[in-house]
């Protein structure tokens, strides 16, 4: 009702702040400067054309989560600052602003609905499921371990993390300790559209690349269906990250990602071999960058289930 | 001035409501103020055990293989303690420490009622809740172990086929019976604020903990319910040969988890409203402000509790089940009147005479706890982010900002504020302000390092990870972290100890109060109030102290008119003094 001082929130503080709004404008800049680079904000800037989008969302958003609380967080330190108790006056009591209660209402709704926009462009993108993708996989997760099956190839891959079929032979048919392993590989072509459907056969897990930014449940009675279009060959490892049991830290997987020449050459040497291939003395091809790999040891040959 | 607690003669005063002593009034009391004792010991004695499980879990991720050369615990025993924790936090204190023990003390006490309206009810609520609290315990006693599939215990993990044994029926057990235990608490405040209210305590003169907490007991109302009928139709999945959840006979798993969040987002919001209605009382006082912005405050209170019954499937947004825009754009929109909340307590404070006793030392923790649990939350409404997070440390770190901020900084916050109010006594301020200091420097050692996790890829509920991948030391730091915070409660228990061994008499108003608990003694009469001010304002004990303050333009309460206090019932000779 009758506050005229608490108008001076927001801008007027700004004003009185220059080193705060150079701090904003810093923060804002990259963001200015039309995105050419954003930062990163410790996530992956992404290896899918998927992952592209998803990590400019996640930078955007990150710098505006920045703005916000920055201020809002300014806004305190001002408060308790200033306003420390220094005397035993009562201080002037008011309790309402009409104009500045709509304002801090009404600001809100905008970025909330601003960012609600970029979010359905995004998302928009990310689940698009292309007509004809190049390649289609079946996936199924199981406790504990994934299988994937290659539509119309004829061609299996399935392990678990301590029987490795590792089809490109990084790091031979088993390996120990667990948390060492990769798992599984689901191979696929760099710079096609690869179809996922994802099945489960038992509880709830889940399908996640790191450096895909994405994840998606495997769930029984469920089937997901979407498409991962990686840019770059290598190697990226993942793992299964819905609890889904005893050896749930150890459900891995990584996706290899070849030339396309090479992926058809794979999935020839592959076709009509019976699983689970036992040595495979190729090193790993040409073209593959195995660094993000790490090493691996391969002392066990005992299974999961044995092992438990 | 200075502020002279107001003193009734509580000796000259007939108590006449001999009962048991000890034990046998523990057990026996309907008493409000006793219940409320005893939730509050209860949550905490659950808190302190869920804290060492989390000291567990924070020294087995010391290092990739799990634990050092001391030893390590089995996967089984992972999962376990990680199970336990949450449900012991979320399920035995976060909730019944709040709307079981704060509330249940000081609602009364806030509308000026002698007692909650239904306080048998009460009495069974706390029952409930303590054989409930027993019952999940015993699931580690049990030959298989104690449940093992998470707090949400999804299906199909949970059923027989993949958790069999004592350990999971006990743990479902646990939650119907907590659950009952909470529908009746939720009866019993939202009729105590309707029909117990003293004279002149219109619905917009409630203290905002009264809202907050008549809020919360709605949502109870709508939510666990729901909660408790998935647990039974769990239980009949289990041992009745039905397939509610189970794929093989016809049955949706899928289902259970839209029941669980149908019960869990609001669920979340009963964990967070009524430490927001703590920290609405607290700043004012300490800032001897009124509230700024309390009918936008009522309001925000009401919409984020319309708004979180709409946004259960955000935990959802992988199963590829649920419609992303509507579950989205709802989540975001929670956002707004959370703001509002911000501002608003930024307002009070904005122009105040700001006191740092330790309650406010909490509320400010609240704030930046809160501050970044909260913008966190809004990137993790966004589903394509979410995408990327989900089920990774950078979701735990989230809402480990935003519960411990609200049921740990603000609910500790209640506690220090209200604990003259319970015993009559003070706690120390030099002791307490150990106990913040180290716990938010705890605070933000531990979670800060799990967001960068998350965002490596380090995936929640996993007792080993890959040692190539350098997240050993952040781990560890995080791990530092739990230890200065369980450090941080050895100085609380330590003010308690003093507090006891050594008291210092609070009397009635320690704080210069606002709300009506105030003019209560310390501790409260057995029917808590022979007189009442007149109420004519959101603050009738401020205004009873402050008559020469300046008279808010809304309020009807004229300086010179009448004040004196009114005795309560039939006694209007007010004679005690």
């Amino acid at each position: 009702m009758n506050a005229p001082t608490t108008g001076s929130t927001g801008a007027a503080a700004l004003k009185r702040h220059p080193r705060r709004l150079a701090l904003i404008g810093a923060v804002a800049l990259p963001f200015v400067l039309g995105g050419c680079q954003l930062p990163s904000f410790w996530g992956y800037r992404g290896s899918t054309s998927q992952a592209h989008d998803e990590f400019t969302l996640y930078s955007g958003t990150f710098i505006a989560a920045i703005v916000v609380g920055a201020i809002t967080a300014a806004l305190i330190i001002w408060s308790i600052v200033r306003y420390r108790r220094r005397s035993d006056d009562i201080p002037r009591q008011f309790q309402y602003h009409f104009g500045l209660e709509i304002t801090y209402t009404i600001v809100p709704i905008i970025i909330v609905l601003a960012l609600f926009g970029f979010t359905v462009v995004t998302e928009n993108a990310v689940d698009n499921v292309a007509p004809h993708p190049a390649v289609s996989i079946d996936v199924y997760a199981f406790q504990w371990g994934w299988q994937f099956k290659y539509a119309g190839e004829d061609v299996n891959v399935e392990g678990e993390t301590l029987n490795d079929p590792d089809p490109i032979g990084l790091n031979g048919g088993a390996c120990a300790p667990a948390n060492r392993c990769l798992g599984p590989g689901l191979i696929v072509p760099a710079g096609k559209t690869v179809r996922i459907y994802l099945r489960s056969k038992d509880t709830i897990h889940g399908f996640y690349v790191p450096q895909f930014n994405f994840s998606r449940y495997a769930q029984p009675g469920v089937l997901n269906k979407f498409d991962l279009t990686v840019q770059k060959t290598g190697i990226y490892r993942a793992q299964c990250t819905q609890f889904c049991g005893l050896y749930h830290s150890e459900m891995f997987f990584h996706v290899v990602a070849l030339p396309g020449a090479q992926f058809q050459q794979w999935l020839d040497s592959e076709r009509n071999v019976t699983f689970p291939p036992v040595h495979r003395p190729t090193g790993p091809p040409t073209g593959v960058d195995t660094t993000a790999a790490g090493t691996a040891s391969h002392a066990s040959t005992s299974t999961r289930k044995a092992a438990a | 001035m200075t502020v002279l607690a107001e003193r009734h003669a509580v000796h000259d005063h007939p108590e006449h409501h001999e009962g048991p002593t000890g034990l046998l009034k523990w057990m026996t009391s309907t008493d409000h103020k006793v219940i409320g004792m005893n939730y509050i010991v209860t949550s905490l004695v659950m808190f302190f055990l869920a804290g060492l499980m989390a000291l567990l879990i924070r020294y087995q991720l010391l290092s990739p293989e799990g634990g050092t050369s001391l030893g390590r615990l089995s996967n089984q025993q992972f999962n376990e303690l990680f199970t336990m924790h949450g449900s012991l936090m979320l399920y035995l204190f976060a909730g019944p420490f709040a709307f079981g023990g704060l509330a249940n003390f000081i609602l009364p006490l806030q509308v000026g009622a002698p007692d909650m309206a239904f306080p048998r009810l009460n009495a069974l609520s706390y029952w409930l809740y303590l054989s409930g609290s027993i019952t999940m315990m015993l699931g580690f006693l049990s030959a298989g172990g104690a449940a093992a599939f998470g707090w949400v215990g999804y299906a199909p993990l949970s059923e027989s086929t993949f958790s069999p044994g004592a350990g999971p029926d006990l743990w479902i057990l646990a939650i119907a019976l907590t659950g009952f235990s909470a529908i009746f608490t939720g009866v019993n405040l939202v009729t105590t604020t309707f029909y117990l209210r003293a004279p002149g305590l219109t619905m917009f003169r409630l203290p905002l903990f009264t809202w907050a907490m008549l809020v919360t007991a709605i949502l109870i109302l709508i939510a666990f319910p729901i909660l408790t009928a998935a647990m039974v139709m769990l239980f009949a999945d289990r041992h009745f040969g039905t397939h509610i959840y189970t794929v093989a006979g016809g049955g949706v798993p899928v289902l259970y988890q839209n029941l669980f969040w149908f019960f869990g987002h609001p669920e979340v919001y009963i964990l967070a409203l009524p430490y927001f209605g703590i920290v609405s009382e607290i700043i004012p006082v300490f800032s001897r402000k009124p509230m700024f912005g309390y009918k936008g405050m009522v309001f925000a209170t009401m919409a984020i509790a319309a708004l979180s019954t709409g946004v259960w499937a955000h935990h959802m947004f992988t199963t590829g089940t649920v419609l992303l825009p509507f579950f989205s754009l709802l989540s975001l929109l929670i956002a707004v009147p959370t703001g509002i909340k911000f501002f608003n307590w930024i307002g009070t404070m904005w122009g105040g005479q700001i006191s740092f006793k330790v309650p406010m030392l909490f509320c400010i923790g609240f704030l930046f706890a809160f501050l970044m649990g909260g913008l966190t939350g809004i990137m993790l409404a966004s589903p394509p982010i979410d995408f990327a997070t989900h089920d990774t440390y950078f979701v735990v770190a989230h809402f480990h900002q935003v519960l411990f901020g609200t049921a740990v900084f603000a609910g500790f916050a209640g506690f220090y504020y209200w604990y003259p109010k319970f015993t009559g006594r003070m706690l120390r301020e030099s002791l307490g302000r150990w106990h913040f200091w180290l716990m938010f420097i705890g605070f933000w050692l531990t979670f800060m390092p799990q967001y960068r996790l998350g965002l490596e890829g380090m995936p929640r509920r996993v007792a080993t990870y890959d040692p190539g991948l350098g997240w050993q030391f952040l781990n560890q730091l995080s791990t530092v972290g739990a230890v200065i915070i369980a450090i941080s409660f050895v100085f609380m228990l330590a003010n308690l100890l003093v507090s006891w061994r050594n008291p210092v008499p609070a009397g009635d108003n320690p704080w210069d109060g606002h709300t009506l608990e105030w003019f209560a003694t310390s501790p409260p009469l057995h029917h808590n109030f022979d007189r009442l001010p007149p109420v004519r304002s959101e603050r009738p004990v401020w205004d009873f102290h402050h008559p020469d303050a300046l008279a808010l333009a809304h309020s009807t309460n004229g300086n010179g008119t009448h004040r004196e206090p009114v005795g309560v019932g039939s006694s209007s000779d007010d004679g005690h003094e």
